[in-house]
């Protein structure tokens, strides 16, 4: 796979499509978006992430669940989430399920941690969203120990303490599955990002790209402050929003009753204003290329990105569409771009296999110094 | 040597031209020599909460502010004094005024010294300035000073103008000596918390 990978990522909305007045049932919702999935893999993407939601319009309440299914019907694509939330869930119950993801997939899956922005969702877990920034420490700080200690002896604030636990399966190869953070405008992400000598992934498609070169910013520099590589090497997933058409006007007409009452930014900003603003871009699949190869001047060489292609109601029939041109015709040229005068130093997309030879050599280098 | 201080206006009317507008320019005329008395030269500006009406709304929906209204919402809030009118409607202020101080970031007015000023049909609202208007400043930890200045269509045209010309006399009195102290400098200059974050994670010991 080497170098970035490219995929999609899925909020899980249930939207009527505002041109048929249809609203698709969980049901059809549940059997598109795997079949979504399959496309990309089918396609030549590299990745599908999806999200984590406890609320109607959205469907996806277990992402593990869906990443599972898809382990068995999929043979090279990586199953991540987009978020999977670390303040309500339990991190017992999150090393647990990933782990045994881990094992179905044969490593092709990870993570991105986020801590969910709707305020009732946290008291149904027992939880409280003024809290979000210690849940979402604590909690990660006790996944990480899970998954790297056989037993674990630990005590915090939000959850009962835990005396010689040892959390089951084990991580694949001893392995680790990797952990992205999500934020949008939390520094603190960011910094618990760069601590660990994880990867960011900064949504990107919500807020102006100068919001999202500041966060990228930050991780960087604290990745390097911390010891784990130099700024360039920090690992950095970027969001992205896009609709094309061969032809840039049908693109437009077609979008924009979607855009125009979709759920998070509908009846707001106009289509120009919300497309000059943000990284949104509809248009031909030139025009695609040429913005996203532009994320790049301003979060500097990276190693995943990940558009959101079904949502606001669009059919099924039109999302297969989107990925037919983005896995035919923009995909293969953004990998040929990115690879044009990237720094030997900026480290490829994190694997499963790479992860795995990168622990036997540390290993080894350590066995080396003892025998000494 | 001169000094400089910043005033930011803040103009919620809907017409153009606006009594609104009309009050906040005295008032700032007035706080504008008042501080001219103390040596103090003003980098003034006057902001009309109409032009960025949809841009206030798409905000409200999205989150962030269009450019033209983030280099408006910038220049609010890194003034050292402000200046703030509203029309009343309803009983209150208006719904546009409202916007503003909603979409700002609540921490972003801290410590600046405010003038609030109301205009109104009839005199009957006069105390908007005290149960609707003041709450609000309250609230975002700023600080309106004593003197509110409201001014009802009877104001422009009768005797009682010069009632109201002592009045916003009085209140940039007020202003001006707050702006001249004023050390608001650089409060804003880290808005997201960059810096609190890499301190060290609001004191938690990561594993």
């Amino acid at each position: 796979m080497g170098q970035m990978q490219f995929g999609i990522f899925s909020v899980g909305d249930i939207t009527t499509d505002p041109t048929t007045g249809h609203t698709p049932t969980d049901a059809s919702r549940i059997k598109d978006i795997v079949t979504i999935a399959q496309h990309a893999e089918a396609v030549g993407l590299d990745v599908f992430a999806m999200g984590e939601h406890h609320n109607p319009p959205f469907f996806p309440s277990s992402p593990v669940a869906i990443n599972s299914w898809l382990a068995a019907k999929t043979e090279r694509l990586v199953l991540s989430t987009a978020t999977t939330l670390i303040t309500t869930n339990d991190p017992v119950r999150l090393a647990e399920d990933y782990a045994m993801l881990q094992h179905l997939s044969d490593g092709r899956m990870d993570l991105t941690l986020g801590r969910g922005n709707t305020g009732p969702v946290y008291p149904w877990f027992g939880e409280d969203i003024r809290q979000g920034i210690p849940l979402a420490l604590e909690k990660y700080a006790l996944l990480r120990r899970l998954w790297r200690e056989d037993f674990v002896d630990w005590s915090g604030q939000f959850r009962t303490p835990l005396q010689g636990f040892q959390s089951t399966p084990r991580p694949l190869d001893g392995v680790p599955p990797f952990v992205w953070h999500g934020s949008i405008r939390s520094p603190e992400i960011a910094e618990q990002a760069a601590y660990y000598g994880d990867g960011f992934f900064a949504n990107h498609i919500f807020w102006p790209g100068s919001h999202t070169a500041k966060m990228v910013n930050f991780y960087r520099q604290r990745f390097e402050h911390h010891g784990h590589g130099t700024a360039a090497q920090a690992i950095v997933g970027l969001g992205g929003q896009v609709f094309m058409r061969k032809n840039s006007q049908d693109a437009v007409k077609e979008f924009r009753p979607y855009f125009d009452n979709a759920p998070v930014y509908g009846h707001g900003p106009s289509l120009e204003e919300f497309t000059s603003q943000t990284p949104l871009t509809v248009g031909s699949p030139q025009e695609v290329i040429d913005r996203t190869l532009g994320f790049r001047d301003y979060v500097g060489d990276y190693q995943r990105q990940l558009w959101l292609m079904d949502h606001a109601g669009l059919p099924l029939k039109t999302v297969l569409e989107q990925l037919d041109i983005l896995g035919g015709e923009v995909v293969p040229v953004l990998r040929e771009e990115f690879a044009k005068n990237r720094p030997a130093e900026v480290p490829d997309a994190p694997t499963h296999d790479a992860r795995k030879a990168e622990a036997a050599v540390q290993a080894a280098a350590e066995k080396a110094e003892v025998a000494s | 040597m001169t000094a400089t201080r910043r005033l930011a206006v803040v103009s919620g009317g809907l017409s153009q031209p606006s009594s609104t507008r009309m009050l906040a320019d005295r008032l700032a005329k007035a706080t504008v020599e008042a501080l001219g008395e103390r040596s103090i030269e003003v980098d003034l500006t006057t902001v009309e909460l109409r032009d960025h009406a949809r841009d206030l709304t798409s905000m409200m929906l999205t989150g962030f502010a269009s450019p033209a209204l983030e280099a408006t919402i910038d220049a609010v809030t890194g003034a050292d004094g402000l200046i703030a009118v509203s029309p009343v409607f309803s009983a209150s202020y208006s719904g546009l005024f409202k916007s503003f101080f909603d979409v700002i970031d609540p921490a972003s007015l801290e410590r600046m010294p405010v003038l609030l000023g109301a205009t109104a049909g009839t005199p009957r609202h006069s105390l908007v300035i005290e149960h609707a208007m003041r709450p609000i400043f309250a609230y975002l930890r700023a600080e309106p000073v004593a003197t509110g200045v409201f001014a009802a269509t009877d104001d422009w045209g009768s005797d009682a103008g010069g009632e109201l010309a002592a009045r916003i006399e009085r209140a940039a009195r007020q202003l001006a000596s707050r702006v001249e102290t004023s050390d608001r400098a650089g409060a804003n200059d880290d808005p997201w918390g960059f810096a609190n974050a890499a301190a060290g994670l609001g004191g938690f010991q990561p594993g």
